[in-house]
């Protein structure tokens, strides 16, 4: 039978979640409120005068095929985001966690790209690709590898998608961790008396005991490649060459703050916010059905 | 929400008001310079502050040129705006249609007692900042132009008289042949595409960038740097990166790193470069005017420029546009022209300050600094070459950014690249124009 544990009345419960009500109010609800209805509009920069649209903004957004590209292009980087932040991030986990000398050092080690904020990691990797003065340009042109993002869209894409993995890896390292470590040893050794090597626990005990973890990661790494990335993006390739790294998200920062196009810049954020809360509530759905609590 | 500022802006001033009756009108000034020219705009503030005492300027760095314009007009929106802001040439028609937003110079300058004379001023320069009717919008701050660089070395080490005439595109293909043949990996790399090779490019030979005088008749305008003029530029430029014989290092102007590194022979550049490749290049180098198409257009008429102005903003005391048009006369009194034309490479504004320049004996002294000044002044500015004045301009170099690079990798042919450009950048100059009816 069901346990359940209810308050007397609505008060105390009422005063208990109204910090995290009050929270999402102000900093979510405001300004999703703010954007749907600035995306009905053609504002000019100064907020002088406004001119009402309807929904002349995702009519001219969504005929435009550059846009529709871009849906491609986003698809593309927060998968790869995700795949390369999150596998990594796995295997240093699982290495970490074997550990038994200078576990604390590794772990700490681990951790420090996460404290480097995007744009800054996105000038790093610059640096280090620079088509002319980079270090890791000039051994690939030492090996016959003729290294140009600046020209070359795959390259492009690859450099700002290992740019925003990278200080990623750190973040999910530690939940994966954490979790690695709360998994009973008991069950593990079982497994192992029972004969089961390394792979084998790995595949049939620890993945399916780290789901929670891997599932939340999911969902977080899309979110944070779909929103986060635009500073790497704009210090590495400012979405070029061509439109080859133009995700949604960096098209509503270089519309909005560089091309003060604020109408347009508002209805892209209510497309994304549409996009991004479609691919969650897909994810709970569809994938949360394989995780084992 | 208006309601809520005006009585914000008037609790504001009744509780400045008794400090203001005792102490100098301050005016803030937003510019967008670190480093050495931050440094000398610091000096500028502080020689005005310390020449009088009614005023005082109190300058801010806020940022790139981008991030001040966005910081003017977010203060704006709170009712918080500076007296004076650096806008960089590209938000020009960003600024101009914010009548309400911003007064011009000439409003400002004539309401004060400060010296004022239209015709002391370049009209080169600050034709891209006057309206159609001849009102000063804004005060041109920093201006430059496009010139080429030469690497002597480079010439020599290819086995290339570095002293061959570059002034024609003609000379400088048969040129780049050569220093490739010589054994040059990057014989010409570039700053700033758009800004060179199509917008100064279109003044240059005389032909139109955009219908209605390059935007200056009306936000009716429609790009036409489509034609053909333009598309044999690109194309040979194409042509020029596809051999190996033009090296395309970014939008911005990372190809600076490679010249001054000595790894180019020539670079096309803004004349504001100066400071930068005279403290680094460890090569002889020459600066030319830049090369045009011998008999195409009215080559060469003259180059336009690029750097910023600066604004003054509506909403301020009477005192306080008084201050600002004294900083404004003082900036553009000709010792203090002078010593900044000479200290940045930026051009001179005035011809007062052009002349006693040339009276100092600077030109001689550091050759070719008068390049970029003889290229600019020479030919009265026509309809083609007076500056361009289009909304969005800051998206619509992306825009040209984005299909050059498609040409420079050769999945485009010039043509087709700037039709899509063209027709790209139309329907941001249509929601321009619906933004400012």
């Amino acid at each position: 039978m069901e346990k359940r544990v209810t308050f007397k009345g609505w008060l105390l419960p009422l005063f208990l979640i109204a910090p995290q009500v009050l929270v999402t109010a102000v900093f979510f609800f405001y300004p999703a409120g703010q954007a749907i209805w600035q995306s009905l509009f053609i504002p000019d920069p100064f907020g002088l005068s406004m001119q009402y649209v309807g929904l002349g903004n995702f009519e001219y957004l969504l005929s435009d095929p550059y846009y529709r590209t871009s849906f491609l292009t986003t698809a593309i980087f927060s998968t790869l985001v995700t795949l390369a932040s999150m596998i990594p991030a796995l295997f240093l986990a699982v290495v970490a966690d074997r550990l038994i000398k200078g576990a604390g050092v590794y772990r700490t080690m681990l951790i420090w790209p996460y404290a480097v904020a995007p744009a800054i990691a996105g000038v790093l990797w610059l640096f280090m690709f620079n088509t002319r003065v980079g270090v890791v340009s000039w051994y690939l042109g030492n090996l016959g590898y003729d290294w140009n993002h600046v020209l070359n869209g795959g390259e492009a894409m690859g450099l700002v998608v290992v740019a925003s993995a990278w200080g990623r890896i750190s973040y999910n390292f530690l939940f994966f961790f954490a979790a690695l470590q709360s998994i009973p040893k008991s069950v593990i050794e079982a497994a192992a008396i029972d004969g089961a090597r390394f792979w084998r626990r790995f595949l049939t005990i620890v993945l399916p005991l780290l789901s929670p973890t891997t599932f939340f990661l999911l969902v977080v790494n899309v979110v944070y490649a779909f929103f986060e990335t635009f500073g790497v993006i704009h210090t590495i390739t400012s979405g070029g060459p061509q439109q080859s790294t133009t995700i949604l998200v960096y098209k509503v920062f270089s519309d909005g703050f560089v091309g003060q196009d604020l109408g347009s810049s508002a209805a892209q954020s209510v497309i994304l916010l549409f996009v991004v809360g479609a691919l969650t509530i897909f994810q709970f759905k569809f994938i949360e059905r394989r995780v084992h609590y | 929400m208006k309601n809520l500022t005006t009585s914000a802006l008037i609790a504001g001033s009744t509780m400045l008001s008794p400090f203001a009756a005792y102490a100098e009108t301050e005016i803030k000034f937003w510019h967008a310079f670190t480093g050495r020219l931050g440094e000398l705009v610091a000096a500028q503030v502080e020689d005005f502050n310390a020449g009088q005492n009614d005023f005082t300027v109190i300058a801010s760095h806020k940022g790139n040129y981008s991030e001040t314009l966005n910081a003017g007009i977010a203060a704006f929106r709170a009712g918080e705006q500076p007296q004076i802001l650096m806008v960089f040439e590209v938000g020009t028609a960003t600024m101009m249609s914010a009548e309400g937003a911003v007064r011009s110079v000439t409003k400002v300058m004539e309401a004060s007692g400060a010296d004022f004379n239209p015709d002391a001023y370049i009209s080169a320069v600050n034709g891209y900042y006057t309206s159609t009717d001849g009102e000063m919008l804004s005060l041109p701050f920093n201006a430059s132009t496009p010139v080429l660089w030469v690497n002597r070395n480079e010439f020599d080490a290819a086995g290339v008289d570095p002293d061959t005439d570059l002034s024609t595109w003609q000379n400088v293909s048969d040129v780049l042949t050569m220093l490739q043949d010589g054994g040059s990996t990057c014989p010409l790399t570039t700053a700033w595409q758009s800004w060179i090779h199509l917008e100064n490019f279109s003044a240059y030979h005389d032909v139109p960038f955009a219908t209605q005088d390059n935007g200056f008749a009306g936000v009716d305008t429609e790009l036409s740097f489509n034609g053909p003029a333009q598309v044999a530029h690109i194309s040979a430029m194409g042509e020029w990166a596809q051999d190996g014989k033009f090296f395309y290092a970014g939008r911005r102007n990372e190809g600076g790193a490679n010249f001054r590194a000595g790894e180019c022979a020539l670079f096309t550049e803004s004349s504001a470069g100066y400071a930068g490749i005279k403290a680094e290049a460890k090569f002889d180098f020459d600066v030319r005017p830049l090369p045009y198409w011998e008999g195409v257009g009215n080559s060469p008429q003259n180059t336009i420029i690029g750097g910023a102005s600066l604004w003054v903003m509506e909403g301020h005391k009477t005192a306080e546009y008084e201050g600002a048009a004294q900083f404004l006369a003082y900036l553009s009194s000709s010792d203090v022209q002078a010593q900044w034309h000479q200290d940045t490479g930026y051009l001179p504004i005035t011809t007062a300050a052009a002349d006693a320049t040339r009276a100092a004996g600077f030109y001689e002294a550091n050759i070719g600094t008068e390049v970029a000044v003889i290229q600019m002044t020479t030919n009265e500015p026509t309809a083609n070459s007076k500056g361009l004045r289009l909304g969005s301009f800051d998206q619509i170099r992306g825009i040209i950014d984005e299909e050059l690079e498609a040409v420079w990798v050769g999945d485009k042919d010039a043509q087709s690249a700037l039709d899509t450009a063209v027709e790209r950048g139309n329907q941001l100059l249509r929601r321009f124009e619906q933004a400012n009816q």
